[in-house]
């Protein structure tokens, strides 16, 4: 539940530096998205894999990533997760990888389900989709051989209405479900953001991914408050004020004393104060470890 | 005298038997069909639960094998043709190539996608071209030609085995019918191996008792063999010797033994399949350019297909590939020039 606040505030607290111009590049954050981070990776086992896209930084803190390591990330750090060499889009540590291509995350996925299930690891494959990622054709090459060679993969589709700037109505016919059950893959449904709910379906759903060693997929009905990266937000304000009743925070927060609230509260703001102040003071990467990355790429 | 095909197919049996970590995936290629072009005979029959038959679906396989291999997998892929490697684009360009050097050096993709390349079968516009053409010049990317004097089964092994890179291993459709060891045994030409720090071997190849080398000559894969025979018959008919450098790694490119060979014959000629214009041949030409020495000139020319889609029917189809007497004469201009 904890990990949720952690989520928010690292996430408002990115929007922040980039509003002070002291992040790299574009950033999406996942404001209103907590509780599907939350629920399905923590339904995972720690040696299971996740495999995330664009939107990836709740997923890369649900999995157990580094907060300073992301904050460095951002900042464009040398202690940044990727060196500073990826940004937030291109996350990377044992067990999580994303990459901010739309759809051709998938079927790297499936081929790591593929390798697991040939090592016997008894790991599987998380991989994270948005609903405008429905519009790539890679994807269902992806559930197909996913599907046809029974492989421990779960795709998690987050549909939060918008792809982009663009609603769903002007860029999706037919359903979600459908486009799963089309590949013999078995789809649950979520109209919920309450992360108890969403755990306690996801811890059965992996069970059986692991067990029976078959793909399975979640179609989580979500929202997000904050725009798709940083001012590129024209949707009706009233539309996102009716959402709000549905946060997911404040529907843990409902659940908690206001105590224990309030201590989770200050440890996230602690910890989220403590992994910028550290990203800001850590060196900036050598443009010369370029020269030998590039001799490196050029041996033929 | 076995072929190139027959090297191939040992290689891949090879690979296959030394480590189970290799698997290998592609569009028909169990048995008893064995492939499109038949590199993958045998081998659904000797190791049937590593050799994976697909759907038709370019980018999902190689996608497929890029997350195999960063779990530690050595996946081989098979591309029915060239021409298809279109589909997986992005699978190359924004997956396989960047995962090493986006995620800081922390994880390796070492996969080989073996395809058929080129024309001079009549298979026409979208089954007969070069498209290592698009490929070259991929941070990332190894791409890697066979050819028939420079051990293909070696080199598969190499790309497999030694090559942690994700590498693009290109078969032209009528290399696998080139005879291994026929240029060595003629005894006319003399084939060695320049020392070079890379890890994919050039060959070069002059007439036996050349008292002089006239020309520089760069090629790769199959147009090495027309190659081979132009300047054997500039050699008997012109007494124009041609030194014949053959990179087996196109990109990135060790341009070093051609270099070496141009500084003695002040005169290069490229030579190349794929479509002219922005091609392999122009980038030999720009690094050799950039090492010329003051006060000497570049003698140069550029050989390869017309900018043109190839056609089907044959006397079209040869107009527009490069032939042996396009070589020849190529050859003759440059030398005169």
């Amino acid at each position: 539940m904890h990990e949720m606040l952690r989520i928010r505030l690292f996430e408002e607290r990115v929007l922040d530096e980039f509003s002070k111009g002291r992040l790299f590049g574009t950033t999406h954050t996942c404001i209103g998205q907590e509780a599907d981070a939350v629920g399905v990776i923590g339904a995972l086992r720690r040696s299971d894999i996740v495999f995330s896209n664009h939107r990836g930084h709740g997923h890369y803190l649900a999995h157990g990533g580094s907060m300073h390591a992301l904050a460095a990330e951002l900042m464009g750090r040398s202690t940044g997760v990727s060196g500073g060499l990826g940004g937030s889009q291109h996350l990377h540590f044992p067990g999580f990888y994303s990459n901010g291509v739309q759809g051709g995350i998938v079927p790297c996925a499936v081929g790591m389900a593929l390798a697991e299930k040939r090592k016997n690891s008894g790991a599987i494959v998380a991989v994270f989709l948005g609903d405008g990622t429905f519009g790539e054709g890679v994807i269902y090459e992806s559930f197909n051989i996913a599907s046809l060679w029974k492989l421990p993969v779960l795709f998690v589709v987050e549909n939060n209405g918008y792809a982009q700037t663009t609603p769903l109505s002007a860029n999706f016919r037919g359903d979600f479900s459908l486009r799963f059950k089309g590949f013999d893959i078995e789809v649950d449904e979520f109209d919920t953001t309450d992360v108890v709910a969403i755990r306690e379906a996801a811890k059965s759903i992996v069970t059986s991914v692991r067990e029976m060693g078959g793909p399975r997929a979640m179609l989580l009905h979500t929202y997000r408050f904050s725009p798709h990266s940083k001012g590129d937000d024209i949707r009706d304000p009233a539309e996102i004020e009716h959402h709000r009743q549905f946060d997911p925070i404040v529907l843990m927060h409902a659940r908690l004393a206001d105590e224990e609230y309030d201590d989770a509260l200050n440890a996230a703001r602690n910890e989220i104060c403590q992994a910028f102040e550290q990203a800001e003071t850590d060196a900036w990467p050598d443009p010369a470890a370029l020269l030998d990355a590039r001799e490196e790429l050029l041996k033929g | 005298m076995s072929t190139v095909l027959q090297a191939l197919n040992e290689a891949m049996h090879e690979a296959m038997a030394r480590d189970e970590r290799v698997l290998f995936l592609g569009e028909d290629i169990l048995d008893p069909y064995g492939g499109a072009f038949k590199v993958a005979k045998g081998l659904s029959t000797s190791f049937p639960d590593r050799v994976l038959t697909t759907p038709i679906s370019e980018a999902a396989i190689i996608g497929v094998a890029a997350g195999l291999a960063l779990r530690g997998m050595r996946p081989v892929v098979e591309i029915m043709f060239g021409d298809f490697l279109a589909l997986a684009f992005d699978q190359f360009l924004n997956h396989a190539c960047k995962y090493r050097w986006m995620y800081h050096d922390q994880v390796r993709v070492p996969m080989v996608v073996r395809t058929p390349m080129g024309g001079r079968r009549g298979y026409g516009p979208t089954h007969s071209q070069c498209t290592e053409k698009y490929f070259l010049g991929i941070p990332g990317l190894r791409v890697v030609a066979a050819n028939a004097l420079c051990d293909p089964k070696g080199l598969l092994l190499k790309a497999i085995f030694s090559d942690d890179e994700p590498t693009l291993f290109v078969e032209h459709k009528l290399l696998y019918l080139s005879r291994l060891g026929q240029v060595q045994q003629a005894g006319k030409l003399e084939i060695t191996q320049p020392n070079s720090s890379f890890l994919y071997p050039t060959v070069s190849a002059r007439v036996v008792g050349a008292p002089t080398v006239d020309v520089t000559i760069a090629t790769y894969g199959y147009m090495a063999d027309l190659v081979l025979e132009a300047i054997w018959r500039l050699a008997m008919e012109q007494e124009i010797f041609a030194e014949v450098i053959i990179p087996t790694c196109l990109s990135p490119l060790d341009a070093g033994p051609i270099l070496n060979s141009f500084r003695r014959t002040g005169r290069l000629l490229t030579v190349e399949e794929g479509s002219i214009s922005l091609g392999w041949g122009s980038e030999v030409l720009s690094r050799i350019a950039e090492e010329v020495p003051r006060g000497r000139h570049l003698v140069a020319r550029r050989l390869g297909a017309w900018d043109l889609p190839i056609p089907s029917s044959r006397p079209l189809e040869n107009a527009v590939l490069p032939s042996v007497q396009d070589i020849f004469d190529a050859t003759m201009r440059l030398v005169a020039q």
